[in-house]
Parts: C-alpha cells; structure tokens; sequence
C-alpha cells in the first residue's frame, strides 16, 4: 500500500546532481516519452491516471491539458507554478531543493504532451536559494542533452527558465502569475478567456503547480493505468502533506492517498502524534485557505466514517462539517492554541496579500483583520462575531479570483467551530489578554469530552 | 452582415433583446434600457480592459444557455461575462443580488470619506448615486479610514486619493489615450494607490479626461475646483473648432460665464468623444465657443432637477420621487 513516488530516491546523496539521478532512474521518463510516445499518448496516459492538481483546486490535470487550444503557428506555453506561498504549505519547495531534476523532467514531458517549445518555472523571489539549485540543475539538463534543440535526436526543441515573483501570494493564481511573468502587476485577469486559450502574450498557455508536474514522470514511466491503482476512488496517486505545527514529527511526507487522518497524525511513520502528549484541538488539513476542522470532525467525519486523506473525504460534509485536502499543508493545533488568534493571524495574511483589484476583498479583507484583532486583544463586542459572519458572506464568491474566498472560509469555519471562543474573546478579554491560549484548556474541552 | 450572423437571445429580469454573439450582459441590459441595467462604477466601454473590478454589477445568471441550462454557481460580473444563447439574466429581481451588490457599496463606502459637502464631484458622483440606491444610512465600519494626502499630478489636475475606489479607469485612460504609459497602481491591497511614477506631473494634450471617467471626485479640475457646486450651473452642449480634438463638449455656466468644460457624458456616463486640454482647461470665455442649447441630462441625477431643462427629463427626477 506505501509506495513512494516522488520522494522514492531522496534520501539518495547527490541526488540533486544530474548524475546521480540519472543513476537512479532519472530521465528514463523523458527518453521512453520521446522514443515510443506521441504527445497525445501522454496526455491519453495522464487523463488515465486521474492525476489531479496539486496546488489546492484538485481539478483533473488530463482534462485541464486536453482543453489547452491548438491554432496554427500560435506558439503554446507550458507553466510551472512554484508560487507557493500559503502559509502552511512548503511542500513544493522541499521537492525543488531536494530534487530539482525530477522537476525538470516533469517540465519536459508536460512541455512535450501541450507541444511547448518555450515553458517557464515563476518561482516566489523569496525562494532566492531554491532558485539557484534550479538554475544549476537547468544548466546540468542543458549540458546533457535533455533540453535545447533537437532533444536527443527526437526533433523536440524545448527551452526552459526561471522566473521569480517579488513576493506576493496573489502571483500564485494562474492568471496573475501569467500577468507577473509578462512583467506587469500581478493582478489576476478577469475570466473567460482562461489561459487555456489566451495566456502567457494571449497564446494558449498551461500552468501546473509543481507536484503535479513532477508526479507526471512515474505516470509516463509506470502507465496512467498503473497509477490510478494507487489511491482509493478519484483520488489517486501519492500526495506531499506539508505538516506543520503541534506534533512530534512535522515536515513533508508522501501519502499513499487513502490512509487515514487519524494514522497520518499518530503513527509514528508519519507525524507521531501530539507533542508533549498533549490534546488535539483542531486541524487544518490544506492549508491555510481551506475551513478548519474541530477535533471532533479531524479523525471522523459527520456520519462517523473513517476520514481519509483524500480529496473526497477531507471535503465529506461539505462546508458544514468539513473541509479540503487543498495544496496539502496539514496544521495541527494542540489544546493551548487560541482560535481566535489563528484566525486573525490568517486573515492578516490575506489583508496583506489582496492585490487590491476588486473591492470585496480589497476593503473586506481588511476590516475582517480589524475585527478579529480587536476580539484578540480583549475589545471586542458580541455583535462583532456576527459582523465578522456577514462580512466574510459577502466576500465569498463575489470577487475576481479565488483569494476572496480564501480569506472567507477559514473566518466562516472558525466562527462555525468554536464560537463559543469567540464569545469567550468578548466576555473575558482580561483573561484573554494573559493567557494567550484559547478557550479550550478554561472549560471547552472537558464539556465536549464529559 | 446581421442576416449571415445569428443573434442570441438573452432574457434579463423577464425582457428579452436579441443580440450579436460576444456582447457582454450588461451592454445587452444596456440596450433594453432602464431599472435592468446593472450599475458600472469601473467599467467604461470605451476603454479596453476595463471592467470585473468593482463588482456592483453582479448579477445572477439562472440559466446559462439553451444548450446549457444550468444556472452558473457565482454571480458573475455583468460587464465582463458574454452572453449565450438562451440566457436568462436576474438582476434587480434576485435577492443574492442585491444582497451582494448591497455588500460592494458597503464595501465601497467603508474607505470613503463621505465628504460630499466639501466635494466637487457631489451631484454627478456614481457612488451617490450607487449609494442612494443600494446602501444603508449607517455604517458598520468602526475603524479609522484610510487616508491620503492631496496631489498635484499636472497643472491642471488634483488627485485626491482618499476618495478613490480604485475603478482603474483612469489608468486604462492614460495608458490607451495617451503614447507613453503615465501613471498606475502602486501598492497593493488596501494601500493601494493611483500613482505617477515618482510624483512626476501627467503632461499630455488629452489627461484632462482621467477627471471625467472618474466616477467619484478623487480627480478633480483645479480651474474649478470649490467654485460652485455643479447643480447651480447649467450645462450647455457648445463646440469650437479645435485642432486636436472634436471639439464637442459641454459648458457649465455660472450666469455668462463659463465655468468649467466636460466632454459630452452618455446617459450612463460615460463620454464618447474625449476632448483635449485647450478645450477643457483654457478656453473659459463665451466667445471661444459656439453654445448650441441646454444639455440635455438623461440621467436621474440632481442635475436634470433644475429648471433649465428644455424638454422634461425621461426618467422623474431623484429629487422629485419623494
């Protein structure tokens, strides 16, 4: 059941060294791809495998490439989205940093199926040192063959660089990453047209985030049909989880898609439980964006079945009683954390991070900052939690890209979950104020588990 | 060309128009006309890429085509989605709009100052307007608002940026009517700001324009600024021959004088033919122009509720509705 697709070859020393993953099967992909496959027979195999993306949306890769248009002479682009920059999430730099080859080999496969001759990493500038290991590796690719024209004598040319971000998380939505790459201000456009026809320079133009790119090489490798074995149901494969936050073993794991929550948290093959024996109290399963889980609905879901490490049933329950496997970044928060202080701590990101195009988020984002952080430091009103309700209604859905809503469903999860704590904000703001831990340790806990 | 391309048919509030493939909802509410029209605070036909940024005029899609029946899962922003054969539009008859677009103008407001008795954009301002329609008397917001300082961008014109609502208009105007790109965004989020490079000044034959496609008074004539409230004057349709520009543009008068001069606003607001500085900025004496007739204001503003109307507006006057 544990296979290990990705990050099979890791611990491997040189492994970021284009010789030692040559050694270790590396651009086997690549060379079985251009000798015995069309692009189509790539793109037939990634739509057989059920890869889905890896960035947060989960939507099918195969039908996303299949809807890429194809007028002639218009040059197409093929995107690698390495923006990551949810807080919680750090999965697709670990692959960079330890393995870049594997990236690249994704990028040429991907590049060959869309028949791109010209595909770009953007990577966030604050990612500086992981851009460095790519452009080393790029350069070992080059020297070797594997990119530049005529790629070992197959006729495909393709060319590859790097490009970085100036630090803005809106940069990772497609299309301002697009608009950042061409060199503008990384707004998001608005849709239709979608990239898949107008792009990168208004040419049809694909952009994956990394993991998904890189999980095409075992499937050209392996077969589509071999991959879709993995995993239960539409969610297959192998998937990175960033975890971070109050367990004995954070860090980036590659799951077999299907295992449990409560294993992936307990085990000591994964996250190894709490840390110092301490309570679970709540959970974000993808990172920061998506709506967090009480410890009642972590490890089961409403209906009391197992909850799986996958995209159905993370999300099982919808909004309601559940949430989103995401772009992965699993945050576990033991009994002393304070939801509230979460929140507003997310909410200060995306205040941050809105670029300011479209006035739901621009202004809403903001004032929910304000709310939450006058609840936080003791001067709140028992109307602010119903302000704050309202708000994040009327932020969700209505804007340009998906940040709005992002910015909405962790506020509206937590005010769903624990607003007993919020009140708690509003009636105790002195013990509030000294002890900086949430209500769960005062009485909370103990009521739900009596 | 009519006969060889099909026109689709869309249904918005229960009225139906045909249209060519390609027009977005909100111009085929446009050309049906009255209470189905969304409000546009940003978009502006004549300026491309303009438009989806301020979301007043979401609307609700019921059904999404003949074809394709299924309502679509968001409201979408009328001035930027295309319309399908068979569509079926909800704007002012769907509660989740108007809740939503309630939302924006709160939204929009929180920022605002609200200084409408010390501004010159008072009576013509589309978020009065937008406001009298869908907002609430009071506010929510108890936070203190963000504030800019006044700036000089050019001779001519003022930038007040704690007014602005960050449509983009004049950005797109700067950039698509004039050669070299002159001002932008800086900043993001909430701090964002419109901005010339390094406080350089906007020197151009046609800038004087930013001022008219603003929709609120965040960019105001400084040869009028804080001379009369605009409903005390009366808007004449006059023109001149001019070497760069049409010519064609209204004057406000204060008794026998001309005090400021605007291009010739539709019924939505927007102006079709941009006029130059000269016009806008220099010619300020009754004899530089030849004054046609009263100009006629269709929309429901305080304007058209003066007397000088020759014939009687269309619409029954704001004021007048009490």
């Amino acid at each position: 059941m544990d296979r290990k697709l990705l990050l099979e070859h890791i611990g491997v020393e040189g492994i970021h060294t284009h010789d030692v993953y040559r050694k270790n099967g590396g651009y086997n992909a690549v060379e079985k791809a251009l000798k015995s496959m069309s692009p189509d027979d790539i793109v037939e195999e990634v739509k057989k495998s059920g890869l889905r993306g890896r960035g947060g949306a989960g939507f099918p890769t195969g039908m996303k490439w299949s809807f890429i248009a194809k007028p002639e002479g218009v040059p197409r682009h093929f995107l690698c989205n390495a923006d990551e920059s949810e807080p919680g999430t750090f999965k697709d730099r670990y692959l960079m940093e330890k393995i870049p080859h594997l990236l690249i080999e994704g990028m040429i496969l991907s590049s060959y199926a869309l028949g791109c001759n010209q595909s770009y990493i953007y990577i966030r500038g604050e990612y500086m040192y992981v851009l460095q290991i790519l452009e080393r590796a790029i350069a070992e690719a080059y020297a070797n063959g594997w990119l530049g024209k005529n790629i070992k004598g197959s006729g495909f040319d393709l060319d590859l660089a790097v490009s970085t971000g100036a630090g803005a998380y809106i940069c990772g939505e497609e299309t301002a990453l697009i608009e950042s790459l061409e060199g503008k201000r990384g707004n998001p456009r608005i849709k239709p047209p979608f990239p898949a026809v107008k792009g990168l320079w208004d040419r049809p133009t694909v952009v994956n985030n990394v993991e998904t790119i890189a999980a095409v090489v075992p499937i050209v490798n392996e077969g589509g049909d071999a991959y879709a074995q993995i995993g239960i149901g539409r969610s297959t494969g192998t998937k990175l989880i960033s975890a971070s936050g109050n367990v004995n073993k954070p860090g980036v794991y590659e799951i077999t898609m299907g295992i449990t929550v409560e294993e992936f948290i307990y085990s000591d093959k994964y996250l190894g439980g709490m840390k110092n024996g301490k309570k679970l109290k709540a959970c974000v399963p993808g990172g920061s964006s998506v709506p967090i889980l009480p410890h009642y609905l972590v490890c089961k879901t409403a209906t009391g079945e197992d909850r799986l490490m996958t995209y159905e049933s993370l999300a099982d329950g919808g909004f309601a009683t559940g949430s989103m496997l995401g772009s992965g970044g699993f945050i576990v928060y033991d009994e002393d954390q304070c939801i509230v202080r979460n929140t507003w701590n997310f909410s200060r990101f995306y205040h941050h991070e809105s670029c300011g195009q479209c006035s739901p988020c621009r202004e809403g984002t903001g004032w929910m900052e304000k709310v939450l952080h006058r609840l936080e430091y003791g001067h709140g009103k028992m109307e602010d939690i119903d302000l704050l309700w309202d708000i994040q209604r009327k932020i969700e859905g209505n804007t340009i890209c998906p940040l709005g809503d992002a910015a909405a469903w962790p506020v509206a999860a937590a005010i769903r979950h624990f607003r007993e704590e919020f009140e708690w904000h509003v009636k105790e703001p002195k013990l509030c104020m000294t002890k900086n831990y949430g209500l769960v340790t005062e009485k909370l806990f103990e009521t739900v588990n009596a | 060309m009519s006969e060889t391309n099909p026109k689709f048919t869309v249904t918005i509030d229960g009225q139906s128009v045909q249209v060519d493939p390609g027009t977005t909802i909100l111009n085929a509410a446009r050309m049906i006309g009255g209470d189905v029209v969304p409000p546009a605070m940003c978009y502006y036909s004549s300026l491309k890429g303009s438009g989806g940024k301020c979301r007043t005029c979401l609307v609700e899609v019921s059904k999404g085509s003949e074809k394709d029946p299924r309502p679509m899962p968001k409201l979408v922003a009328s001035c930027s989605t295309p319309i399908m054969d068979g569509m079926e539009v909800k704007n002012k008859s769907s509660e989740k709009v108007n809740e939503a677009r309630a939302g924006v103008v709160e939204m929009l407001l929180i920022n605002h100052p609200l200084d409408c008795p010390v501004c010159d954009q008072a009576g013509e301002c589309h978020l009065q307007d937008l406001a009298y329609e869908h907002g609430k008397s009071n506010t929510r917001y108890e936070f203190e608002r963000r504030t800019f300082d006044k700036v000089d961008i050019g001779e001519y014109i003022k930038l007040h940026m704690t007014r602005c609502i960050l449509c983009y208009r004049c950005v797109y105007t700067a950039n698509q009517l004039t050669e070299q790109r002159e001002h932008g965004v800086l900043k993001r989020g909430d701090a964002a700001e419109i901005g010339t490079f390094i406080e350089k000044n906007l020197k151009n034959d046609f800038i004087g324009n930013v001022i008219d496609v603003c929709p609120v008074g965040a960019l105001t004539d400084k040869t009028f600024r804080f001379r009369s409230r605009v409903w005390y004057t009366k808007p004449m349709d006059a023109n001149r021959d001019c070497k760069c520009c049409s010519g064609k543009a209204v004057v406000w008068m204060i008794g026998d004088e001309i005090a400021r001069v605007t291009a010739r606003k539709d019924q939505y607001g927007e102006v079709k033919e941009f006029i130059c500085n000269e016009c806008r900025f220099d010619k300020k004496e009754k004899s530089d122009w030849n004054i046609e007739g009263p100009r006629q204001i269709d929309r429901s503003s305080v304007i058209s509720a003066n007397h000088y109307e020759v014939d009687a507006p269309e619409h029954t006057p704001l004021l007048n509705k009490a």
